[in-house]
């Protein structure tokens, strides 16, 4: 029972991580229509100018907003150089230019950075907390960690539901020609859309980065569960990114934990990708993918 | 056509060192693999981004047939391909129901997931490490043939008769119900077109030749292991189908020749520039990604729709009026390519 709670309490807190990058997804899918696969490379990159200013002010937190900014400045400069002049060409052209700027960033990171492995530090303690002599299987940072992206996520919620340029966004999202026609500048929009993907990504890279370990690719595997996270909750819905991540997340630690051994890490993808499959033959566009709500 | 490029093939392999002869078999199981894959995106209309896994398929079986029982290298070809096909068919049927991104995020997932099996079970698969693939030249060339040459003429073989294949496939019948279901399925539907079953045949058809890419890799690099199949390798295929051109074969062997030999010869001017080793390995990669970025921005159709569109400036206007006789009101009939291009623009399906 205590494993189970342990398993389910570290599941969350990954499934946070998924949540946020799912998230970036989704707003830029809802956007531009999009799946942007440099997603990963940017928030690995901003977390990488997260570590050089801790290094520097020796201050985390210092870092961190940078960190945030920097996914915030990356994000527009990425739509606004290379994702916007692919308007009206075939979407699948959009694709591969974000694969090349994926490879891209990975390349100036290698540059810049070097290729090996650095550690990155955590804002609270990691040593697992105890409830009553009990360890519960999180630590103070991991508490941090899933109070921050929902933090984040309610922020967004909010800010899209109650201020005009969340109404903004939301109109041109659901239809470009007639918010357009009614006085938005659309592609401004999709820009800040960009903008606060980058943002979403670099609080995933900076808060995931103490667990794994910062390199060029480090953000790859986190990228992929992010987005199976995002297909699995219906690339339309934030709801559902967020679902889903925490499904995901719930689901993996569950399979790493009890089957246990090499063999439990080494299969977690295949548990995604049965879980994935699963959800896919049920509800081909996702679990809130369609035009009808149901709970699953 | 064919035959001249067999006769090109030889001459080169002949010609250039055995280094070169390893890229000329690089290339053509690159070629093998992306113009499967232009079968499925171009043609049926499906996108794959985990057709590493069909090659990870092929390769391992490839390995596991010479390593128990030891069969001639074209039975094993033919093993391999008839296992991936049915591997083909499963996941065909799974992603017949799919749209769009969805069909990327499950085709994504499995790319990365199967190579894990490797791991999983190390006794079998050899874990990390891999598998061993032995190869070796048939008697009657001698002891003093060059080993890379024939497995460059091998290669080239197998990818030539694919190549012819799948053009004749593209012009029957099953090709332009593949067309009809990339461009409308509810019409496809309406003619009387088994969408489903077609949409599956293309999985089969583009599994079988990544299959056999695969089982080419095995043997042209003696070795199989989890990471000749990783992401990366299934992301270069599509990104080799969609910058050669999505719209025709020929572009897959474009495609293919950017991906082998763009970063090869970027490291070697890199290295002989004196650069420092963490720049002079990052240089090859930066300008992969700006190249990608400036040929899907520059030539939107890929370098085949670049080179059709050169041709046709210097062929002059006496190649567009081909339809007159059987449309000769003034609107124009744009080419099944371009028709589904635009197609897709409209429908966002990614």
């Amino acid at each position: 029972m205590v494993e189970f709670l342990q398993f389910t309490l570290s599941g969350i807190v990954f499934g946070m991580v998924y949540a946020a990058i799912a998230l970036s997804l989704v707003l830029i899918w809802r956007g531009t229509r999009l799946l942007n696969f440099a997603q990963g490379g940017m928030a690995m990159f901003t977390t990488y100018v997260a570590i050089e200013v801790i290094y520097k002010t020796h201050s985390y937190w210092a870092g961190f907003v940078i960190a945030l900014a920097a996914g915030l400045v990356l994000g527009a400069v990425c739509e606004l150089t290379v994702v916007r002049p692919t308007t009206g060409k075939p979407p699948l052209n959009a694709v591969i230019v974000t694969i090349g700027l994926l490879i891209l960033i990975e390349g100036l990171a290698g540059i810049f950075f070097g290729g090996q492995y650095r550690s990155f530090p955590a804002a609270f303690s990691i040593i697992g907390l105890r409830v009553g002599g009990t360890p519960i299987g999180v630590s103070r940072f991991d508490v941090f960690v899933a109070l921050a992206v929902l933090a984040a996520t309610l922020v967004l919620a909010a800010a899209f539901r109650y201020t005009a340029a969340g109404l903004r966004m939301r109109a041109a999202a659901f239809n470009p020609t007639i918010a357009r026609l009614s006085g938005i500048r659309v592609g401004r929009v999709l820009t800040v859309g960009w903008a606060l993907a980058g943002l979403l990504g670099a609080l995933a890279g900076v808060l995931v980065s103490p667990s794994t370990f910062l390199y060029p690719n480090s953000m790859d595997a986190i990228f992929v569960y992010g987005f199976t996270a995002a297909v699995i909750g219906g690339l339309d819905s934030a709801v559902g990114a967020v679902v889903g991540g925490l499904i995901l997340g719930v689901v993996l630690s569950y399979a790493g934990g009890y089957v246990g051994g090499s063999v439990g890490s080494d299969l977690t993808s295949l548990v995604a990708l049965g879980i994935l499959v699963a959800v896919l033959m049920i509800r081909p566009d996702g679990l809130f993918g369609g035009a009808r709500m149901r709970r699953v | 056509m064919a035959i001249v490029v067999a006769v090109i093939v030889v001459f080169l392999s002949i010609k250039l060192n055995s280094f070169r002869d390893y890229q000329i078999a690089e290339i053509a199981f690159e070629v093998t693999a992306v113009a499967g894959l232009t079968v499925l995106t171009g043609l049926s209309g499906q996108i794959s981004l985990g057709h590493a896994a069909f090659m990870a398929i092929g390769g391992y079986t490839t390995a596991l047939v010479l390593l128990h029982l030891a069969w001639p290298f074209y039975v094993v070809l033919l093993v391999a391909a008839a296992v991936t096909a049915v591997a083909g068919a499963v996941v065909g049927a799974a992603a017949a129901r799919l749209r769009g991104p969805y069909l990327a995020g499950a085709t994504l997932l499995l790319g990365v997931a199967l190579p894990a099996i490797a791991y999983a079970w190390p006794a079998t698969f050899g874990g990390d490490q891999g598998l061993n693939v032995s190869f070796t030249t048939p008697a009657f060339l001698g002891a003093n043939f060059p080993p890379t040459r024939w497995l460059a003429w091998v290669a080239a073989l197998v990818a030539l008769i694919v190549m012819v294949l799948l053009a004749n496939l593209n012009h029957s019948r099953i090709g332009r119900n593949w067309r009809a279901v990339r461009d409308d399925d509810v019409a496809a539907a309406l003619d009387g077109i088994n969408v489903a079953a077609a949409r599956i045949l293309a999985f089969v058809v583009s599994a079988t030749c990544a299959g056999l890419a695969g089982a080419l890799l095995a043997i042209v690099t003696t070795l199989v292991g989890p990471g000749s199949f990783t992401l990366t390798v299934s992301i270069s295929l599509l990104t080799a189908a969609v910058i050669g051109g999505l719209g025709s074969l020929a572009g897959a062997l474009w495609g293919s020749l950017v991906i082998v030999l763009v970063p090869t010869y970027v490291t070697d001017v890199a290295t002989s520039h004196g650069l420092s080793a963490s720049v002079g390995s990052n240089i090859p990669i930066v300008a992969y990604g700006v190249l990608l970025i400036l040929v899907m921005l520059l030539f939107p159709q890929g370098i085949q729709g670049g080179l059709q569109r050169l041709f046709s400036l210097f062929s002059g206007p006496d190649q567009k009026p081909r339809t007159w006789r059987t449309a000769p009101t003034p609107h124009v009939t744009p080419s099944a390519d371009q028709a589904a291009a635009s197609q897709h623009e409209k429908e966002g399906t990614l």
